[in-house]
């Protein structure tokens, strides 16, 4: 039997009941794994003897199932797993097999009885968006394996997309979760920030990072998202407030609802195929008995700069304590101890992060500080207020979540498509809003395009109910890429 | 020509907080090499700082008793630097938003007062440890995460002498608030000194040099001192101060050479976006406010105007808040004021200086003193005696009363016994009642000396001398 033919809850149920044991559950995962992952290329790193004595031990177990008792999952390879390697894509955590402690997000999802099946790929230090960029090797997409799966949590969309888990953990910076979501066809939240812990979330831009859930529905995705949510006193910025229960926002329907496009949203860059799957999307909710009108957010069309500067600069100062001297990567023969930081560095990274941080160090240099970062943070309050001031009239905003569909591995997008790109993922990160990618549709070569849904700061029911409202009226979520075996 | 020395100074002073500023680890002293560690005292990728209230409220005493303004709203900032004693490669220290603001303090350098200005006091955590050997080098992460404020006077210091009496009087008001224990011998009090030079009448200020680990006060004045003059030789050769950071070497008296300071000192601060901003508000302000004890000034002046101390004793007996605890706490117990001043002035303190010990390491209690003085007032023990009994308060402890009647210390009054004893006295010494009666005064204090040595000390002195007299008339 294959995980596909299973939500979330129906397999819960069917495990609660004593149909299916853990052990099963983990070996139909690591079966997936085994038949398709050398095409696929999600994981670098499968927990297979950890899992298989886990899932033992909560058989055998009498304490009562927790609710994701049995669910096998996939986890970033930037959030950090206690006694399995973490190398966020790194040539400079190749060795780091002792992260010394648990991200509190899989704490939790370990208390439900989750299953680990290991970690997945990623762009190297969450840098990039085609996963093109992890040291180990690319991710390929689940639909089309001469494309890329999106990033930088590439390896968490085509890892739920082809089938391998139930869901998966990814981070999203700057679109990191909904961009390689919409290429995969599965859905992906990025939460509001502070919703979900970054304690053991390797920080990229800490003022953005935020994890969450890639699903192949909105349902399981509203399911994990409800243990994995929730206050952590270990980090300051998580907040402090009930969480409610995001499945029971789905079924009430979307009568009155008012949605914003904004008009940013659909400019130079956005294909044509884009554009007509979201606009049949819109007129799906018109049918649904919602309402839709074109806004304007002004300041949507200098985020990308904003962010390149916020981003780059935060990721300067978090990737700076990846020195040699306590863990990673140490160079060899160098003559004295600052010799040998500057040679760890250089030998661990790749080009891009490379790059990355010397933009950003240069960005907070003296002289750029207030003619850059300072400006950036205006820019981000600027963009902050037009979000407000939109929902002040309306209940989520909607665009595509990308230009495109996925990119050919190597291809080098344009520029106007790389400047949508940024417009269209990485305005919600510098509000700190929550948002989703459904799939809308699938270009003529088949591969999969997203609808994005932004909604209030924790207002996440709303968003989970505009994207089941949306789900349950297409039939694009059970759709399935062909990577032969057991579909 | 002739110059005014500008002086301004940091100190760093280390709180004695229960854990660390960004983490749960304890805050100890002296511990094994990377035993106070956690993740995030390691910089492991992922861990994040999380804000010690403690500190922060130790912070605001500080700041408060140094008479700064509080902030409302304080943010902390990272001020990055690579180097293997700093785990994350950033310290975070605060930068835009300081905790306190606008403080000062007042000095006395002989018999002149004046108020040096405090511009910032802020919070920040320490580094960890770094030991180089032969074989590479070692790093101990322990202090790491220990709890810093670092207090900045404005340039207002003219000269040593008012560098070292800042630096007393900073180190008195901050061991008051008992937030620090401010010693500098354990690095929980590190001052670095910034001097520059300026023609008298010169509005604008030198190129200033700093002077690094300086190990005590007196260090901190003679540096200055020294390196005023290398500044005054330089500029009347017509050559420039070089801005550099600077050491003062103790043995040799020169200030030397650490390091050029180039303008390119950039620490690339920004707001640490792991803490929020941190709003501080009225209701808590007074809270810890509250928990300000009596300050030394207000102390010494209590002291002056309503128990009659003379200035010198109430500044010396208000250098610590144990010693002035201690001092208030015997007088309380019944004994005379100024009999309490001079045991702890001399005695106590010469002792402490001896040993090398505080008040509180020492057996001694006020209850004990107050009942010692009071054997010395009803004339049970002799002032010299009691100089016995106070060694055995200091060194061991207990009750005097028990132990003057153990060791049988207690004075000899009884006038029929010490006329007994003078007379053997005298008839063992006819020559010197010869010469004391031919108007050779001293011979008295000899022959008291006899009497004393007689009765080991244990004779009423003042009754020694009038018996002796008599007996003298008598022959």
């Amino acid at each position: 039997m294959s995980l596909y033919h299973y939500s979330i809850e129906e397999l819960v149920k069917l495990l609660h009941k004593g149909d299916l044991n853990a052990e099963e559950t983990a070996k139909m995962s690591l079966d997936r794994i085994e038949e398709v992952d050398d095409q696929v290329k999600a994981f670098l790193t499968v927990n297979k003897d950890n899992v298989l004595a886990d899932a033992k031990k909560l058989d055998e177990s009498t304490e009562p199932k927790e609710r994701l008792f049995g669910i096998p999952g996939g986890i970033k390879d930037n959030v950090m797993t206690k006694g399995v390697r973490t190398t966020c894509a790194s040539k400079f955590l190749e060795n780091f097999d002792e992260p010394l402690y648990n991200a509190t997000l899989l704490e939790k999802l370990n208390k439900d009885h989750s299953l680990m099946m290991g970690k997945v790929n990623m762009d190297e230090f969450a840098m990039g968006s085609t996963t093109e960029t992890s040291a180990y090797h690319p991710t390929y997409n689940p639909w089309n394996l001469e494309h890329v799966p999106g990033g930088s949590s590439g390896g968490s969309a085509a890892a739920v997309a082809a089938g391998e888990v139930m869901y998966s953990i990814g981070s999203d910076t700057g679109g990191s979760i909904r961009q390689p979501s919409s290429f995969c066809g599965v859905i992906g939240m990025k939460p509001t920030y502070g919703l979900i812990s970054r304690y053991g979330l390797v920080s990229l831009a800490p003022s953005l990072d935020q994890a969450g859930p890639i699903t192949r529905t909105v349902e399981d995705n509203a399911y994990v998202l409800e243990t994995i949510a929730g206050h952590d006193a270990l980090d300051a910025t998580s907040v402090n407030r009930t969480i409610p229960k995001y499945t029971d926002s789905l079924q009430k329907d979307v009568k009155g609802l008012k949605i914003a496009v904004p008009k940013e949203f659909l400019g130079e860059g956005v294909s044509e195929e884009v554009r007509e799957s979201v606009m049949n999307a819109l007129k799906m909710y018109e049918l649904l008995g919602a309402t839709w009108e074109e806004v304007s957010l002004p300041h949507l069309a200098y985020a990308d700069a904003a962010y390149t500067v916020i981003c780059n600069a935060e990721a300067s100062s978090s990737l700076a304590r990846f020195d040699g001297v306590r863990y990673g990567k140490r160079a060899d023969e160098t003559e004295d101890m600052i010799e040998m930081l500057k040679t760890s560095r250089g030998e661990g990274f790749g080009e891009n992060v490379k790059r990355r941080i010397l933009l950003g160090t240069t960005m907070l240099s003296a002289g750029y500080t207030d003619t850059h970062f300072i400006k950036a943070q205006q820019v981000r309050t600027l963009i902050k207020n037009d979000f407000e001031a939109a929902f002040k009239h309306y209940d989520v905003i909607v665009g595509p979540t990308t230009p495109t569909e996925a990119f050919k591995i190597g291809e080098q997008p344009s520029n106007e498509v790389m400047h949508m790109s940024d417009v269209l993922t990485v305005p919600v990160n510098l509000a700190g809003l929550p948002a989703i990618s459904v799939p809308c549709g699938y270009t003529d070569a088949g591969l999969p395009l997203g609808l994005q849904i932004i909604g209030k700061h924790f207002d996440e029911s709303t968003v989970y109910q505009v994207a089941y409202a949306y789900e349950q009226a297409t039939n694009h979520h059970k759709k399935r890429p062909d990577l032969g075996g057991a579909n | 020509m002739k110059y005014e020395t500008v002086v301004g100074i940091e100190v760093h002073v280390e709180l004695k907080t229960n854990s660390k500023i960004f983490s749960p680890s304890p805050n100890a002293f002296g511990e094994a090499p990377n035993t106070n560690i956690n993740p995030k005292d390691l910089g492991f990728p992922g861990t994040l700082p999380l804000l010690n209230k403690e500190a922060v409220e130790y912070g605001m005493k500080a700041a408060m008793a140094l008479n700064c303004e509080i902030a409302s709203e304080t943010i902390f900032d990272r001020k990055h630097y690579f180097y293997p004693d700093s785990p994350a490669a950033y310290q975070i220290s605060q930068d835009k938003q300081p905790i306190g603001e606008h403080g000062w303090i007042d000095i006395e350098v002989d018999g002149e007062k004046k108020r040096i200005g405090i511009e910032r006091i802020h919070l920040e955590e320490d580094a960890g440890k770094l030991t180089h050997s032969s074989d590479g080098s070692l790093v101990d992460y322990n202090r790491q995460g220990t709890p810093l404020i670092e207090i900045v006077s404005d340039p207002d210091i003219r000269t040593p002498e008012e560098a070292y009496a800042y630096l007393e009087k900073l180190k008195s008001i901050i061991q008051y608030t008992g937030v620090s224990d401010v010693r500098m011998e354990e690095g929980s009090l590190r001052a670095d000194a910034n001097i520059s030079i300026r023609p008298v009448g010169e509005e604008k200020f030198g190129t200033k040099t700093e002077l690094k680990n300086l190990n005590s006060f007196a260090f901190v004045r003679d540096g200055i001192a020294e390196e005023v003059k290398r500044q005054a030789k330089l500029l009347d050769a017509g050559e420039e101060v070089q801005q550099a950071s600077r050491r003062y070497d103790e043995k040799t008296k020169k200030s030397v050479l650490m390091r050029i300071k180039g303008d390119a000192d950039d620490y690339r601060f920004f707001p640490d976006p792991d803490i929020p901003p941190l709003h501080i508000d009225e209701e808590w302000k007074e809270r810890v406010r509250k928990e300000i004890p009596e300050l030394p000034d207000a102390r010494r002046a209590r002291y002056i105007d309503e128990m009659d101390l003379p200035v010198y004793d109430a500044q010396v007996l208000t250098a610590t808040k144990e010693m002035a605890d201690f001092f208030e706490e015997t007088v309380d117990h019944g004994a005379d004021v100024k009999q309490v001043s001079n045991w702890l002035m001399g005695d106590l303190l010469g002792y402490m200086n001896k040993e090398l010990k505080e008040i509180q390491d020492l057996p001694i209690t006020p209850k004990d003193l107050a009942k010692m003085i009071e054997l010395i007032k009803d004339g049970t023990i002799s002032s010299k005696i009691a100089k016995q009994v106070f060694n055995y308060l200091v060194e061991e402890g207990g009750d005097p009363e028990a132990y003057v009647k153990d060791k049988g210390l207690v004075q000899i009054s009884d006038e029929g016994e010490l006329t007994k004893i003078i007379g053997e006295v005298l008839d063992a010494n006819e020559q010197s009642v010869t010469d004391f009666k031919e108007g050779k005064g001293r011979a008295l204090g000899f022959l008291v000396g006899q009497v004393m040595k007689a009765t080991q000390g244990q004779a009423n002195p003042q009754m020694v001398n009038k018996i002796l007299k008599e007996e003298i008339e008598k022959r």
